[in-house]
């Protein structure tokens, strides 16, 4: 079984966060629904090339995440959560949020001097359309 | 006796007159991939060598798919497959006289497998041993083990010499014996990328003693370089788990085998500005284990 995951050693990021973020782009995408059940670990280290521990230690992130679960015995599927797709994302941008927000205040920018940017270039953007 | 266990190691002392190994203990689960690194010279070739009884050890007891070594080790060795880069082929035979030769003695042989494997390391079973480049005569070793079908591979070495392409094909068989939950595999390296990528759980030997042993992902998660800005007045606080550091200027940074969020915490505490958090990749990790194994033992 080929899953197409294209894992790479010269990303920064360990293993196990890129097969966390390639699982959850399968769901995001609606590839992977929820009640879907995805490869076992061994199966999909296999096919990736990294080793069990390491796609165990993705599922087990995945699943503190509650993005999927496990059944004793079954393997595991993806979770049967309404608007999975979206709250990934979601959850995507608020990660990116946090990371600038951080660098603005890391520069000395006040909170409210970096929102009034936000807002000018929304509304610059807003315009250029 | 663990009978999750594939390889035990226990205790086990050999003395040379210029080499000596001690006090190795090895634990091999079965179902899994074990990368072993270590520096030349370390004793990775005479470990292996000791779990396939081809060298006896002075004390300690070794036990490979529940079989004593060397007591048991003709029982054990039909279920086992090993390879080094010393491995004899006969040089005037072709690749299919050896296959014929191995298919004879197990009864294991997998002549489709062999078939296939064949195909996907692109050789030619018509072909002499000595009209061989390195890469095509270490693949054709490896194929008469893996047709067997063994239950433990013990390889040392497998992918040292081999271009790209060649390691590319080796790495991508081993993955797949590894599809059966209940085969495992023991390879030594010094190329620590395969390890880091194959290997479930990594051990590092160096002058004949184990340094470290445990899951990769447990190694890969408690190092950490920490790069930060510090005052003018900045004291590094006593953290323990550091290993190195420096201080120029206003810039600074450490090295730590024992991270959590607490010692960022701690070093902001002290006037420090966190720039990273870096991860080290499993080379930088070896060589810090190394270089703090040394340290201590000639202290």
């Amino acid at each position: 079984m080929d899953h197409e995951f294209l894992l790479s050693q010269s990303d920064g990021r360990p293993m196990y966060q890129q097969i966390m973020e390639q699982i959850k782009w399968r769901i995001t995408a609606g590839e992977w629904e929820p009640g879907f059940k995805l490869p076992s670990i061994r199966e999909l280290a296999v096919s990736t090339l990294v080793s069990v521990i390491t796609v165990k230690r993705a599922y087990q992130e995945l699943e503190s995440e509650g993005v999927i679960f496990t059944r004793q015995g079954k393997g595991s599927f993806v979770a049967e959560v309404d608007d999975l797709g979206r709250r990934l994302q979601e959850e995507e941008l608020e990660l990116k949020m946090a990371e600038v927000l951080e660098m603005a205040r890391s520069l000395g920018m006040d909170d409210h001097e970096f929102i009034k940017r936000l807002r000018d270039m929304a509304d610059a953007k807003k315009r250029g359309n | 006796m663990n009978d999750q266990a594939a390889v035990q190691i226990h205790g086990v002392n050999k003395s040379y007159p210029h080499f000596s190994l001690s006090g190795i203990n090895l634990d091999v689960s079965r179902g899994s991939i074990m990368g072993f690194i270590g520096p030349n010279g370390a004793g990775k070739s005479t470990t292996l060598r000791i779990i396939m009884g081809l060298v006896r050890p002075d004390s300690g007891t070794v036990s490979v798919l529940g079989r004593d070594i060397p007591r048991e080790q003709v029982s054990a060795k039909w279920r086992i497959g090993f390879a080094s880069e010393d491995m004899r082929l006969y040089q005037a035979a072709t690749l299919a006289w050896h296959m014929a030769f191995v298919q004879s003695l197990y009864t294991d042989w997998d002549a489709d497998y062999a078939a296939r494997l064949v195909k996907l390391f692109d050789l030619r079973t018509d072909q002499k041993i000595k009209g061989m480049s390195h890469g095509q005569r270490v693949k054709s070793g490896l194929l008469l083990i893996l047709a067997r079908r063994p239950q433990l591979l013990i390889l040392d070495e497998p992918t040292t010499g081999l271009d790209p392409v060649a390691r590319r094909e080796v790495l991508n068989e081993l993955m797949e014996v590894l599809a059966d939950d209940d085969r495992t595999i023991l390879f030594s390296s010094h190329n620590t990328k395969d390890v880091e990528q194959l290997s479930d759980t990594i051990t590092f030997i160096d002058r004949g003693r184990i340094i470290s042993s445990q899951d990769k992902e447990v190694f890969m998660e408690s190092w950490r370089r920490i790069r930060f800005e510090a005052p003018a007045d900045f004291r590094l606080p006593d953290l323990p788990g550091t290993t190195e550091s420096h201080v120029k200027g206003r810039f600074a940074s450490l090295v730590t085998c024992r991270f959590n969020p607490d010692l960022t915490d701690r070093l902001q505490q002290c006037g420090a500005r966190i720039h990273a958090v870096e991860r080290l990749t499993l080379e930088e990790i070896f060589v810090a284990e190394v270089m703090r194994s040394r340290e201590g033992g000639q202290s």
